[in-house]
């Protein structure tokens, strides 16, 4: 089961290798969560559809890398597309579940994700696909270390997509109302803010990162209509471990699971890749309970 | 009264003359009963208790895997004969074969309560969604290490070993699996009608508060859990025995189908009642393989959408509706509601 960890000892530079991989990554996680974290925060709905928007924007990447264009151009076009599909979302579904109790939301979320992925299940095929992106491999330390291009224009574009979306929370007049209302709705309503634009416009948004998210995923990695459901977990691991809010938090879960989850993969094997991710997820989830009992001692 | 004579009477005649009108249907009467223990253990949880569970299926697995190992093991050495799976045939006796299934079973039953336990110990601290996504990712992640466990078979998976004698047991597993639905539901009836309920309702209605009251919470949740495990344990060891072939993903931990059909069953017929989950689980059932082989591979597609609609616009299921609809049916007393609106009409009456 172990067999490869003796590697990790005897050539080292697979562990740069494995870390750089693994935060290259990372990064596109942490968009995609931090999507969910605006969701959850604002809207407090736990969207179990996020990973199935992250392989929608892939798919969208793939349609153009499939007719010769150059996915890289999905991504504005997918953030578009996948913008005015969160808002449809919002006024057919979410928007009937905003009051309601927890597990509405959660369940709710969870039809759609089943629905978008056998969909997309039908429209393409359950084959593994990727957007090829043309882009090179550069190697670094005498070849040992290999950085394929893709991977690091995707970490840029992620980082500015990053940088845009913070300068829009803080300082555009929808951002504001957004972290308003993600404060107290009820005070955000008596100010004057429409709420129910807010909520629509947060779905909207975070459909729109996911999107983007996906673009990037899908030039650099591979996607398939049933791994929507990993994105998800991944997004929850992330959000639950970091708690929504903390931007830096995200960022810092989001790459640690990337390089985590690439050195569980080397040492236990691919096949253990999704096991991975849920067994991070417990132990998170373990970790805040232990957390919370220790407050609640100090509490009392 | 009657009305209850009727409703059993007519529930034991469709359990005992279904299959001997159809006898070609018999592994669909089957299922159909595991499915009305799908949705009674869920709503234990999920209904009385207001912990939505998306992992209960995790001790059908559980319960699947362990009956299938004790009942080879007690015989035979079990890697060696997941090892050789489907090449070698191993013999068993008649006499053999009941009594490990016998022992299986119980064996299933008892280690699907004590994993509930054990997990309980973990996942009851979290509240709400927490606690949905958390058994999700046990019940994902048992499939995903059954996959890779090679003792019993890996992804692979493991046959079992034949049905004695001439008949393929079909009837054998119906007799079974409807005992097993008509002891849940007498359990469950008993369980309701006692103060277990009362506390597991006030878990529901507001956690703290039942605490602040002196009910144990942590203890009744973890006895509601390792209940609704004890059913599903042995249902898991009985449906294993009768599709003949266990297999870590798709037939021990369905996540996505058997998981998913228990929560939406249990709603569509109303969760938090008796009679919900068995309504909405004979109704299911029978819309899904009426329509399945129709839909042509958008029955996922369908799948999902009912969930949506169910949970969106359908969340108190047809029990609910009915209890809201006629309460006095249901022995429930409503006080009229005063307000403002009501007077005025009531003087406008005048």
């Amino acid at each position: 089961m172990f067999d490869n960890i003796d590697l990790l000892f005897i050539a080292p530079y697979l562990n740069v290798q494995l870390l750089l991989d693994g935060l290259l990554i990372g990064a596109l996680f942490a968009l995609a969560a931090y999507g969910l974290a605006l969701v959850w925060g604002v809207m407090n709905v736990k969207n179990l559809a996020q990973g199935d928007f992250v392989i929608m924007g892939g798919y969208i990447a793939v349609v153009f890398a499939n007719h010769g264009i150059h996915p890289i151009y999905a991504l504005p076009i997918a953030a578009v597309i996948m913008f005015a599909f969160g808002w449809l979302l919002y006024i057919t579904i979410i928007k009937r579940v905003i009051e309601r109790d927890l597990f509405t939301s959660l369940l709710a979320t969870f039809g759609i994700a089943i629905v978008l992925a056998q969909s997309l299940n039908l429209a393409f095929g359950p084959d593994v696909q990727v957007a090829q992106s043309g882009f090179k491999t550069m190697s670094f330390m005498d070849g040992n270390v290999t950085v394929s291009q893709a991977k690091l224009v995707a970490f840029v574009l992620a980082a500015i997509l990053a940088f845009g979306l913070i300068t829009f929370m803080k300082k555009s007049r929808m951002g504001q109302a957004i972290r308003a209302t993600a404060q107290d709705a009820r005070a955000a309503k008596v100010m004057g803010i429409d709420t129910e634009k807010v909520y629509a416009f947060t779905f909207s948004l975070n459909a729109a990162i996911c999107g983007a998210a996906g673009v990037l995923i899908a030039m650099v990695w591979v996607i398939q209509p049933f791994f929507g459901i990993t994105h998800s977990i991944r997004s929850f691991v992330i959000v639950t471990a970091a708690g929504f809010g903390n931007l830096p938090g995200v960022i810092m879960a989001g790459l640690g699971l990337g390089a985590m989850e690439q050195f569980s993969g080397f040492i236990l094997g691919a096949e253990f890749q999704q096991a991975t991710v849920v067994g991070v997820l417990i132990a998170v989830l373990i970790w805040r309970q232990i957390q919370q009992r220790k407050h609640r001692q100090v509490v009392e | 009264m009657k009305n209850k004579i009727i409703l059993y009477g007519g529930t034991l005649a469709f359990g005992i003359l279904g299959p001997m009108l159809f006898p070609a249907y018999i592994s669909q009467f089957t299922v159909l009963w595991l499915m009305v223990v799908f949705a009674l253990t869920w709503d234990i949880m999920g209904g009385q208790m207001g912990y939505n569970s998306l992992g209960n299926i995790f001790f059908f697995g559980i319960g699947m895997y362990v009956c299938a190992i004790v009942q080879v093991g007690m015989y035979y050495d079990v890697a060696e004969y997941t090892a050789y799976s489907g090449e070698v045939k191993v013999a068993f006796t008649p006499a053999q074969h009941f009594i490990g299934f016998a022992v299986g079973l119980l064996a299933a039953a008892v280690t699907a309560s004590l994993l509930a336990v054990a997990f309980g110990w973990i996942v009851f601290g979290l509240r709400g969604p927490y606690f949905a996504i958390g058994t999700l990712g046990v019940a994902i992640a048992a499939g995903e290490l059954m996959g890779a466990w090679d003792y019993v078979g890996g992804g692979g998976g493991m046959s079992l070993p034949g049905f004695p004698g001439e008949s393929d047991g079909s009837t054998f597993y119906y007799v079974l699996m409807f005992l097993l639905a008509i002891a849940t539901f007498l359990f469950l009836r008993w369980l309701y009608a006692s103060r277990f309920s009362l506390a597991i309702n006030a878990i529901r209605d507001d956690e703290e508060k039942a605490e602040g009251m002196g009910i144990q919470t942590n203890r009744y949740k973890t006895v509601a859990w390792s209940i609704s495990a004890f059913f599903l344990g042995i249902s898991g060891g009985i449906f294993g025995n009768m599709t003949g072939f266990i297999e870590p993903l798709e037939v021990a931990f369905p996540t996505v189908t058997f998981g998913i059909f228990m929560v939406l069953m249990a709603l569509l017929g109303g969760k938090g009642t008796l009679w919900g989950p068995i309504l909405g689980a004979v109704l299911f059932h029978v819309i899904k393989e009426l329509t399945w082989t129709y839909l042509l591979g958008w029955q996922w597609v369908a799948l999902g959408a009912l969930i949506v609609i169910n949970v969106v616009f359908f969340q108190q299921g047809i029990v609910g509706w009915m209890q809201e609809r006629w309460p006095e049916k249901f022995g429930i007393e409503v006080d009229e509601p005063i307000d403002a609106d009501n007077v005025r009409q009531r003087e406008a009456a005048k």
